[in-house]
């Protein structure tokens, strides 16, 4: 019979620990105090106990303990009283030595964290994670916004515009008062701004064959959200070559196509051999675009890369979807490594980055032959 | 002989294509064409949309920055324009697409 004082208190277990607690995310348990309520848990569940006593029967050094992501060495440790409805979670370290999650951390990402696909483990994963976001625009944008929100440990931004009125229809990184400034500082602003835990590197450049060997290889995983074929070519080629995966993404009017090239599976050359002529096919200033378009494809390059970094799901991976913003209409075609690739096919000729203006018959936007005015022909607006 | 047989059963298919190719077939974002295979398909829409054929094909060979796929495959990776139709599929025009 639960005396007057005892307390229900609602315990997060842990992923890793789960199979030990019945497979539940949360357990019920009473107490008065932190330690009581370890105590019931272990009457219940005897092998969760011995993941979080050790033989001295103290909670051992890599387990933290949280009340209401207050971790309890900083409170009274086992003897911190709790109230009815508190939240406790048990939070193991990661195997490797890493430090656990700061308890603003576990409340912060704790939406992540509980689920099992993710858990403190793939929190972890996503904090070492090093992200290159090509062009601070329209899709770049809605990307690194959420992989900033999900605690992605590291986002590099490479653009070299500057912020134009016209970029405020779609592009969620800047604001009113950011006109005129550069992309990438009024990025960097605005993510620090949603999680200062995330390290933003700002690289003011357009991206040419002359830095991207330079750049990319610095990151885990490359978004691509470039605004012109020649910059698509480029990037698609430097990640084949330093070995990177690409979460491709591109815009127009009504349409948003969304990719990964995975190394060895394919690449934005084997989807489409060549650029058209310039000209041929309009960009975004020419033709226009619906900024709502631009959040979702950038949010599903950010949900392909959180995928990739956690390795769950299906990816897109040798799969291209297309979606029409018009009929609301998503779809998934075939994508194949083409045998007859140039960049990755069995029989490869180009073996080092090429002469992409040439390639693609248009400069680098903002390159030294670019025209680099601030609409339209930027990496990424 | 089997391309005879393909020739006489003309197909009814639908053809989708991107926002900036509606305008060449008339506005909206599919048409109906006839054929046996993709590149009678293509040359029905021609017929229908005058002018529409060039943005997809040239010298007789798809555009390198336009894929055309017969249902989900990309039909660079079947037989090109000799690729043939059968009743119900979906052909989609899908160019190369820029914006970011």
């Amino acid at each position: 019979m639960a005396g007057e004082n005892l307390m229900s208190v609602m315990v997060y277990i842990p992923t890793p620990f789960r199979r030990l607690a019945g497979n539940q995310t949360y357990l019920k348990a009473e107490g008065k105090t932190v330690g009581e309520v370890l105590d019931a848990l272990g009457q219940s569940y005897p092998s969760l106990k011995q993941m979080i006593y050790d033989e001295a029967d103290e909670i051992p050094g890599h387990i933290n303990i949280y009340i209401n992501s207050h971790e309890i060495h900083s409170l009274q440790g086992k003897n911190t009283p709790v109230k009815d409805g508190d939240e406790m979670a048990v939070i193991p370290a990661i195997a490797g030595g890493q430090v656990a999650l700061t308890p603003e951390q576990v409340n912060r990402y704790s939406r992540h964290i509980i689920m099992p696909q993710v858990g403190p483990v793939g929190q972890r994963k996503l904090m070492e994670t090093k992200v290159l976001i090509v062009g601070a625009g329209g899709l770049g944008g809605p990307a690194a916004l959420y992989l900033a929100l999900a605690g992605v440990g590291t986002i590099g931004i490479v653009d070299f515009d500057i912020v134009d009125l016209s970029n405020l229809q779609r592009q969620v990184l800047h604001q009113n008062d950011d006109v005129g400034r550069k992309k990438t500082e009024s990025a960097k602003d605005t993510l620090l701004s949603y999680n200062p835990d995330v390290n933003v590197v700002i690289h003011d450049t357009p991206i040419t064959s002359d830095n991207a060997m330079e750049i990319i290889p610095q990151y885990d995983i490359v978004v691509n959200g470039a605004d012109n074929f020649t910059t698509r070519y480029l990037v698609n080629d430097a990640c084949y070559f330093a070995d990177k995966t690409l979460v491709d993404g591109s815009i127009l009017l009504f349409d948003g196509q969304a990719t990964v090239f995975k190394p060895g599976h394919g690449c934005y050359r084997c989807l489409f051999p060549a650029p058209p002529p310039p000209g041929l096919v309009p960009n975004c200033a020419e033709a226009g675009v619906l900024g709502a378009l631009t959040g979702v494809m950038g949010s599903i390059q950010a949900i392909e890369v959180i995928k990739q970094v956690l390795e769950i799901g299906d990816s897109l991976v040798s799969r291209l979807l297309l979606f029409d913003a018009l009929s609301m209409d998503f779809r998934v075609v075939k994508l194949r490594r083409d045998p007859k690739c140039p960049l990755c096919g069995d029989d490869a000729t180009i073996t080092e980055l090429v002469d992409y203006v040439e390639f693609c018959g248009a400069p680098f936007p903002g390159g030294r032959d670019g025209e680099g005015t601030s609409d339209g022909v930027s990496n990424g607006s | 002989m089997g391309k005879e047989l393909q020739m006489v059963s003309l197909m009814a298919v639908e053809v989708k294509v991107t926002a900036n190719f509606a305008k060449l077939i008339g506005g909206d974002r599919s048409a109906k064409a006839e054929g046996g295979t993709i590149g009678e398909i293509l040359d029905d829409l021609d017929q229908r949309h005058p002018g529409f054929k060039q943005n997809v094909v040239a010298d007789g060979r798809i555009h390198r920055f336009v894929n055309v796929y017969l249902n989900d495959e990309d039909v660079r990776f079947l037989q090109q324009l000799d690729t043939p139709i059968r009743e119900g599929d979906v052909v989609s025009v899908l160019p190369a697409l820029a914006g970011g």
